[in-house]
């Protein structure tokens, strides 16, 4: 992996690397629809109406120039609705793949400088949250704490951490004996610079390729959480349980279901193709196997 | 390769009392009292009280775990607060329709994926390679519930070629009960009929549900065929004038099939969750169902049962997939 010699970040490398993130189309294509999924979230005020305003005598509109992608089973409108649930979504994955991030990677890191006793423990618990299946904790949890927002992050990070902590303590063993962090110890930094100066940001890059796919992940399983009833309640639009609430009414209305499941294909996917890009770039052994 | 698995069986065991541990802390900081919500909005304080009392509920933490893993020990997962039955029980009734479906649709994935990812690897860079990789990612992230409502839609709702939720059709009495698992009852039964109506039932479940690992078992051959094909004794294979059939599928995927070996443990897994959602709009009795409506009534004695199965299935198929890895690569030597 790129990770285990230390950064290059000469001009003409980084243009070479930004040269061939450009050159895949599916990378440009997960870029241009990352932006525009960033950009609605953010203009969702100004884009689209009241996601909650309901009209009875409008209900199951087919798209119309009045309500681009239909109404609902209440009549609210659908595009309104899908363009507010993308910013609860984008926070899901972001504030998940944060925490998981943070959390998996501090426990790696710990494990992996430590290594004896710590190392053992820390691996046995993630082998435990590997075993869990996946979307049963996170239901256990959801169910537990009272579905809502907030639980559903919750319960989406707890089963997301353990790669994180894998991930950088493969990282941190491949690196700790390399010659530049052998020679910080001889200069006698401490363990903790060693770790923090030297080691985490050599390893970091594994890290964001995984945590771009991560995104993703976590938008599919807290939407797949919100479908069965464990995340947002109604009338919050998020995009799983959007598609629950209308799926009754595939018939007679498929936009209004089909809608926020086409949002959430093509948000998973941009964060897929985000992924695979970064890899392409940050890590020269996983671009040879594509 | 006997200290392996004495060691490898040791850290199941650990894995799993681990997955029981969490599950059993989870409920107990769980703010809602199981009592109540066993009992209903109606209950009086003192029938509270006296459940509480029957089921252990008002004994401390630590000793309700005492009690329970030495139930446990004697193999009594407890029992249901929503079904009022051993959970043994429930959980012998709803595993073998999720083992079924979990295996019609890893089978699935294997027979579309390995295929896919063979030909996406020989012609790498054309049309071909070009849609199973578009394909593969975009059934990578395609949410499983939508998948299902638009197969139910097309092939049942129209086209009716089909039928629609369930296992069985309802005029269709089930085969004598031998295994729980349908198809397999049917064919002990010698019931061609039912074996014929059991196939069709499980034939659109298992195929989206497999959707997902189709496209992850697609993009793993291709890239451990394109690993392998690139190598010197491909090469001679070819120079030596084999024909390219013959080196692709003797030489190269005897080779690829190893590290495509390694993702089946960790498919399962995620097959398992995806069973959840599944489950629910096929309205299949299996074990995703059961945790579900286990998880909405605060069941937590049942929902550990349900994670106690999974983990300990999760555990067996990788230690299945280590064993057999050792097996057929004689470089790996455990010690």
């Amino acid at each position: 992996m790129s990770a285990t010699t230390p950064m290059t970040t000469s001009p003409r490398i980084k243009n070479k690397a930004l040269r061939r993130f450009l050159r895949n189309p599916g990378t440009v294509l997960g870029s241009i629809l990352t932006i525009l999924l960033v950009a609605v979230a953010l203009l969702a005020p100004v884009i689209a109406g009241d996601p909650l305003l309901q009209n009875l005598a409008e209900r199951l509109k087919p798209p119309s120039a009045q309500h681009l992608l239909g109404t609902d089973q209440l009549g609210r409108d659908v595009w309104a609705r899908v363009v507010h649930g993308s910013r609860i979504s984008l926070r899901i994955g972001l504030t998940v793949t944060g925490i998981a991030l943070v959390l998996g990677g501090l426990l790696g890191l710990l494990a992996g400088m430590l290594g004896g006793l710590v190392d053992e423990i820390a691996m046995r618990i993630t082998d435990i949250f590997f075993a869990f299946p996946a979307l049963i904790l996170a239901m256990a949890i959801a169910g537990a704490l009272g579905p809502s927002l907030v639980n559903l992050m919750i319960a989406v990070a707890a089963v997301s951490w353990p790669y994180y902590a894998r991930l950088i303590r493969a990282q941190v063993l491949s690196l700790k004996s390399l010659d530049f962090v052998d020679a910080s110890r001889a200069l006698g930094a401490s363990r903790w610079r060693q770790a923090l100066r030297h080691v985490l940001p050599n390893a970091i890059t594994p890290l964001l390729v995984q945590a771009s796919f991560d995104v993703g992940g976590a938008i599919l399983t807290a939407a797949g959480l919100g479908f069965i009833g464990f995340g947002a309640q109604p009338p919050t639009p998020e995009w799983g349980a959007v598609v629950s609430e209308t799926r009754s009414f595939i018939i007679e209305a498929p936009w209004a279901s089909s809608a926020p499941a086409v949002a959430i294909l093509l948000t998973v996917l941009a964060f897929n193709l985000l992924g695979d890009g970064l890899r392409d770039v940050l890590d020269p052994r996983g671009r040879r196997r594509g | 390769m006997l200290s392996f698995l004495l060691r490898r069986v040791g850290s199941l065991i650990f894995v799993v009392w681990g997955v029981g541990f969490a599950t059993f802390f989870i409920s107990q900081v769980v703010p809602t009292d199981p009592a109540a919500a066993a009992l209903g909005n109606n209950a009086r304080p003192a029938q509270i009280a006296a459940y509480r009392e029957k089921r252990g509920l008002d004994k401390p933490a630590w000793q309700q775990y005492l009690l329970y893993m030495q139930s446990l020990a004697k193999g009594d997962l407890g029992k249901s607060l929503r079904t009022q039955r051993p959970i043994l029980n429930d959980l012998k009734d709803f595993f073998p329709a999720t083992f079924e479906l979990t295996l019609g649709a890893m089978l699935f994935a294997l027979l579309f994926g390995v295929p896919a990812g063979i030909l996406a690897a020989v012609k790498q860079d054309r049309p071909v390679d070009l849609g199973v990789r578009t394909l593969a990612l975009i059934g990578g992230a395609t949410p499983v519930y939508w998948l299902a409502i638009l197969a139910l839609l097309l092939f049942h709702s129209k086209l009716g070629w089909l039928p629609g939720p369930g296992r069985l059709d309802a005029f269709l009495l089930a085969p004598q009960r031998v295994t729980g698992i349908l198809t397999l009852d049917a064919l002990l039964a010698r019931d061609w009929e039912v074996l014929y109506d059991a196939l069709r039932h499980l034939l659109l479940p298992a195929a989206v549900l497999g959707a997902f690992s189709t496209a992850l078992v697609a993009r793993m051959v291709r890239s451990a065929m394109l690993e392998v094909l690139s190598q010197d004794f491909v090469r001679t294979a070819k120079a030596k004038g084999l024909p390219e059939g013959k080196v692709v599928l003797k030489h190269a995927l005897r080779n690829a099939a190893l590290p495509v070996l390694t993702v089946l443990g960790s498919l399962l897994g995620g097959l398992l969750t995806g069973a959840v959602l599944t489950e629910t709009i096929f309205s299949w009795p299996g074990l995703g169902s059961y945790a579900t409506a286990s998880a909405t009534a605060l069941d937590f004695p049942a929902v550990m049962g349900v994670t106690l199965v999974a983990g300990l299935a999760y555990s067996l198929i990788n230690l299945l997939v280590d064993v057999l890895y050792a097996v057929f690569d004689p470089r790996i030597a455990y010690s």
